[in-house]
């Protein structure tokens, strides 16, 4: 717990940002709290926002969201030997609740799961802890967020915060240049489809960029793996 | 939807959302049987992130209404190139969100753009 300390006031101020976001994009203020307490995944939010008012089909949003998770994914597979020995619904809540900056502090601080009981009980109190004051430094702001944001003119167009945030987040994902590559066609795509109903265009675009770089990499064998 | 109504359908897609984070954060380990994705998806987990990202970003910079904005009279263009360049200077998230702010709320407040 004491790790996480310093890393709460930076979640929190995304946690602020996203909770003024969905109320000034026409949310309800109880839309807002379902989603802050129940999705607890800034980036797939802020994601599904626009898309939630252009009232995109629900698989697109669905769909949109589990992409942009998608690094979650290979955060699991790592934390399997971590947790596997545990019930099911104890791993599923532990996994749910393991975002971006506990896993990173986690894997850093626990290189090897543990061997013993002991040990093993250890790992998780740290998780456990963790994730405690990461959740409460995401909660707290988020929900404060949704509160203040009644009394901001919509005027100001506070909205965009959330696309600033989620332009922070591609650029820390750039990190190859096919990636880079995937985020320009994705990009380029979506723009030029933006016409197809039900917000297509990005599901066209996620796809066209996707095979496009993996008939890249058939072309040159020789990239280099980059796990975020 | 409108705004500040609650509507079920909004309220199914958050549900949904949240289904989607429980089965993407533990993904690999809710079935305790040792098995892995096919090749070409773990391939794939390479570029979809970011494209899924970019698809959704790049047209809420770039068009009004369906359309690619004809001037560069912007503010978000400037206020999303701006964060983009903090970002690369600090690597810092909340930095691109307040230098972005900061380029975004004099330009469309005080000029009207």
């Amino acid at each position: 717990m004491r790790e996480m300390w310093p890393q709460a006031p930076g979640i929190a101020a995304w946690g602020l940002m996203t909770g003024v976001a969905m109320v000034k994009s026409g949310m309800s203020v109880f839309e807002s709290l379902a989603m802050t307490l129940l999705v607890f995944a800034g980036s797939s939010q802020l994601a599904a926002i626009p898309l939630l008012v252009a009232g995109a089909p629900m698989w697109v949003i669905l769909a949109t969201g589990f992409c942009v998770n998608l690094r979650f994914v290979v955060f699991s597979l790592h934390l399997r030997p971590y947790l596997i020995h545990l019930p099911r619904w104890e791993r599923m809540a532990h996994g749910y609740l393991t975002a971006d900056l506990s896993y990173v502090l986690f894997t850093r601080r626990y290189p090897k799961p543990a061997a013993d009981a002991e040990g093993r009980r250890a790992q998780e109190a740290y998780l456990a802890g963790n994730c405690f004051v990461n959740w409460g430094s995401w909660m707290v702001p988020s929900i404060v967020g949704v509160a203040l944001a009644n009394f901001i003119p919509t005027r100001w167009g506070l909205g965009f915060a959330g696309i600033l945030c989620l332009v922070g987040i591609l650029c820390s994902l750039a990190s190859t240049r096919l990636r880079i590559v995937s985020a320009a066609v994705a990009g380029a795509v979506a723009v030029a489809t933006w016409a197809l109903p039900l917000k297509l265009n990005i599901v066209v675009a996620i796809a066209a960029a996707v095979l496009l770089c993996l008939g890249l990499e058939k072309l040159r064998p020789a990239t280099q793996e980059a796990r975020p | 939807m409108t705004a500040g109504t609650t509507d079920l359908w909004t309220l199914a897609v958050i549900v949904g959302l949240a289904v989607v984070t429980v089965v993407a954060r533990s993904f690999f380990f809710i079935s305790s049987k040792p098995w892995s994705l096919p090749h070409w998806a773990q391939r794939g987990l390479q570029y979809a992130p970011i494209a899924a990202l970019s698809a959704v970003v790049l047209p809420e910079v770039v068009m009004v209404q369906g359309q690619l904005v004809g001037t560069w009279a912007d503010a978000r263009l400037f206020a999303a190139a701006a964060g983009a360049l903090a970002y690369f200077w600090r690597r810092d998230v909340l930095l691109t969100i307040l230098v972005g702010m900061a380029v975004y709320l004099p330009l469309h407040l005080g000029w009207g753009w």
